[in-house]
């Protein structure tokens, strides 16, 4: 029997040579081919279909249940800033249509929902969960072809949160009780919320999701450049039979969101969008007694000490300012990496970002999709250039031809910039990294910290203690150690100082919507 | 100014500023009259004027670190000696709310009191809040996910409503117990215990800086403090609707979290007013 299970084994093992002779050999030919002059690759695309979604063109406002017109009858485009065409036109909400909205928010609030249990209003969070699973792949072409993100972070990231944010905020609805032990919790009434282009239909779901678990109605105004999502979600809102009012939806730009922010029937505001609009709202507030959540803007830093997983490091500084042509509030745009490594990083960066597929949104095999719109990549395009004349080290990654129409931006970094420089302090809000070094963990903590804002940071390093102690010294809502940019509804997720006030998401997340006692 | 005798050759105390663990008159040099309840002078308290402030929040600041990192425990016994040390003393601080606001003694002893059970109730709440507040967080994937609460740092206190010791000194507990530090602004009557109260802070052990006391013109210093580029949070004690207003406009310059004191004297919730949630995420894996 043992004789028989050696013998096995050294047969095995010349299968196993014959195996290796077989790779080594593939290997040779592949090396071969590789060294051949003329080859390449012939790129080819991968587009989703966009048959799946049906666009009107023109989106009336979604108040009390229905779809309206404006009172005043104007409209505006929404453009795909993947090719710069209009896409649909989409109506602009008056103040007299804010209001409409506010008055069906307060009527539904006193006659339904306050009355029913938290159960039956976690079965309405339910089943939109459940509906926008079901048209999850429209939602993602939609959200894509407004926003200009790639598909692929459309369909595996906004898309599958907007269904968890919906599905893990209906469980709270009847269980509030157990939030906050000890304490009766009772629903604001009725809360504004203002949200911006980066996220689109993200952003509405973190918003009306714990808005609704906690007993309140909601107007909620999309950004100008991106309402398409969530005119979609209105329509799942209505089939899902929610009842009239609950949820409002009204289009329109900043006259129209100043118009729900200031409107004196509002209980609470919900704003996220730049730290410069948050001040404004903050101030229009002050003396009123609205209550304010802020998720506003960041200048994350990304540490990197020499004792970190450096190829994984660099995936995760790569996710973390390119992610979303690095429109993320929590993008880590600066990044600071130890003083021993910071060549043989940058160099790697730099071949990982030669990789780096710029790109038709809808194109499967794309990294960075399209700038939102034409003003942001103006915006961005300054910085730049303003960087360029401050004299920092500049390098665009220029391997992949960005297409000739549409908004797009190459990714780039700027290299041994200074704490002071302006690409290393203002927020970008795209593919532009600053880069600058350390040499030990409190000089990495004090740059890190040397900002008005405090959303986010990331730290990389094999040795969990030295993890532990730079996430306690750094002053930001969310660390990422070892990672960067995940996101989940139970975790808890805003800023310190000037990014902003209050938490989204978990526990954390529905006390902003709720008056604890 | 222990109150006990004003007439004859008694030695009145000077009242001063609390500052970094010192008690240093205005730098400004300015004071002004405070009359005892009857009518009589009593003292002449410090008005406190910007630079003041300024000293107050730089020394508020660089304390802040220090104290955060202390252990929760060691911050818990630092609040107990102050409660320790403000009933050895008792009858100082009765004395001072009977003469001053003309409390009778039940009344006065009351609130004393009561600021000792603050002290002592915010003692034990420093190694307790977190564990109510925390939470590990089940998102979808090989990841450790946990929040925590931790200090928003450098607090500003206003006061002027009515002066009661006892929410006077609840407020000062709750703000500082979680390693928050703190610039105290208020006017008489109740300043005129700040050399009393500044004198149990420096003998509990607690870190020079942590809390700051000045007296003076609320009006007058509102706006710096509102204004201030290293105050993170403003605590208000505040019936005056248009200051409360005034303050919440002129903080947004910061981002200030503005908390009006709403809060039931014992109580978790101002601990949360005065934290910020972080939420560490870390990969699980091999």
């Amino acid at each position: 029997m043992l004789d028989k299970m050696i013998k096995k084994k050294e047969k095995n093992k010349h299968k196993d040579k014959d195996k290796k002779k077989h790779h080594d050999k593939k290997i040779v030919e592949a090396k071969k081919r590789k060294s051949h002059k003329n080859f390449q690759f012939e790129y080819s695309e991968s587009l989703e279909s966009t048959d799946v979604v049906k666009i009107q063109p023109k989106n009336a406002l979604f108040i009390n249940g229905e779809f309206v017109e404006p009172t005043e009858g104007s409209y505006f485009p929404t453009i795909n800033p993947g090719d710069g065409e209009v896409l649909a036109e989409v109506a602009e909400a008056s103040a007299k249509d804010v209001d409409m909205a506010v008055r069906a928010a307060r009527k539904a609030y006193e006659t339904t929902w306050s009355k029913i249990s938290g159960a039956e209003r976690g079965k309405y969070l339910f089943r939109i969960a459940r509906m926008i699973q079901e048209r999850a792949r429209e939602f993602a072409v939609l959200e894509t072809l407004d926003n200009g993100k790639p598909i692929k972070e459309s369909r595996d990231v906004d898309i599958p949160l907007v269904a968890a944010h919906f599905f893990y905020n209906a469980g709270w609805a009847d269980k509030l009780d157990f939030a906050f032990p000890g304490k009766k919790v009772q629903p604001l009434g009725v809360a504004a919320q203002v949200i911006p282009w980066n996220f689109p239909l993200l952003m509405a779901a973190w918003k009306i999701a714990p808005a609704l678990a906690a007993g309140n109605c909601v107007v909620l105004k999309p950004a100008e450049t991106t309402p398409l999502s969530a005119l979609l979600l209105a329509e799942v809102i209505q089939q899902s039979g929610l009842p009239p009012g609950v949820v409002n939806i009204v289009t329109g730009a900043g006259a129209t969101g100043s118009h729900l922010v200031n409107h004196p029937d509002i209980n609470k505001v919900a704003f996220t969008g730049s730290t410069q609009v948050g001040k404004m709202i903050a101030k229009a507030t002050a003396k009123t007694n609205k209550r304010l959540t802020l998720e506003l803007g960041g200048k994350s830093a990304h540490i990197v000490y020499e004792d970190a997983a450096i190829d994984q490091a660099i995936e995760g500084v790569v996710n973390g300012i390119f992610f979303n042509q690095g429109h993320v509030c929590c993008a880590g745009s600066r990044l600071l990496v130890e003083e021993s490594i910071a060549q043989v990083f940058t160099d790697k960066l730099k071949d990982r970002m030669q990789k780096i597929r710029v790109g038709n949104p809808l194109d499967k095999n794309t990294d960075i999709g399209a700038i939102n719109s034409h003003r942001e990549l103006e915006k961005i395009r300054d910085f730049v250039n303003g960087a360029r004349e401050e004299g920092w080290d500049y390098f665009s990654a220029s391997a992949t031809e960005a297409p000739s129409r549409g908004f797009y931006h190459k990714p780039c970094f700027f290299n041994h910039v200074a704490s002071s420089a302006t690409v290393f302090r203002k927020e970008v809000f795209g593919p532009v990294l600053a880069i600058s070094t350390f040499r030990t963990p409190a000089e990495a903590i004090a740059k890190a910290n040397d900002t008005p804002y405090g959303l986010a940071a990331g730290v990389w390093s094999e040795k969990a203690s030295k993890i532990q102690k730079t996430a306690l010294g750094l002053k930001a809502g969310v660390i990422w150690a070892n990672t960067y940019n995940k996101f989940d509804p139970s975790s808890p997720f805003g800023g310190y100082n000037e990014s902003g006030w209050g938490r989204e998401g978990g526990r954390h997340g529905l006390y902003p919507y709720l008056e604890v006692q | 100014m222990s109150g006990i005798n004003l007439s004859g050759a008694h030695i009145a105390k000077t009242t001063k500023l609390f500052i970094n663990g010192e008690f240093p008159r205005t730098e400004s040099g300015r004071s002004y009259p405070v009359k005892t309840k009857d009518g009589d002078i009593l003292t002449h308290l410090c008005q406190a004027s910007r630079k003041d402030l300024r000293n107050a929040v730089a020394a508020a600041q660089s304390a802040q670190a220090g104290w955060a990192k202390k252990t929760a425990y060691n911050r818990a016994q630092i609040l107990y000696r102050m409660a320790e040390m403000l009933e050895g003393r008792m009858q100082e601080f009765v004395a001072n709310r009977m003469l001053v606001q003309g409390l009778s003694n039940e009344q006065a002893s009351a609130e004393v009191n009561g600021a000792i059970d603050a002290l002592v109730y915010y003692a034990g709440f420093a190694d307790k809040y977190s564990q109510v507040m925390a939470s590990v967080n089940p998102v979808s994937g090989p990841f450790h996910n946990f929040t925590t609460p931790e200090p928003v740092g450098l607090v500003a206190m206003l006061y002027d409503q009515p002066f009661d010791f006892s929410t006077f000194m609840g407020m000062i507990a709750s703000v500082i117990c979680s390693g928050n530090t703190l610039v105290v602004v208020f006017d008489e009557p109740g300043a005129t215990l700040l050399s009393e109260i500044g004198e149990v802070f420096k003998t509990s052990d607690l870190p020079a800086g942590v809390v700051n006391l000045l007296s003076g013109h609320v009006d007058e210093l509102t706006s710096h403090m509102a204004l201030h580029m290293e105050i993170q949070s403003i605590l208000l004690a505040s019936t005056d609707e248009t200051r409360r207003g005034d303050i919440k406009e002129m903080a947004v310059e910061n981002m200030k979290r503005v908390v009006p004191w709403d809060f039931a004297q014992k109580d978790l919730a101002p601990i949360v007013a005065f934290t910020e949630a972080k939420t560490i995420w870390h990969p699980v894996g091999l």
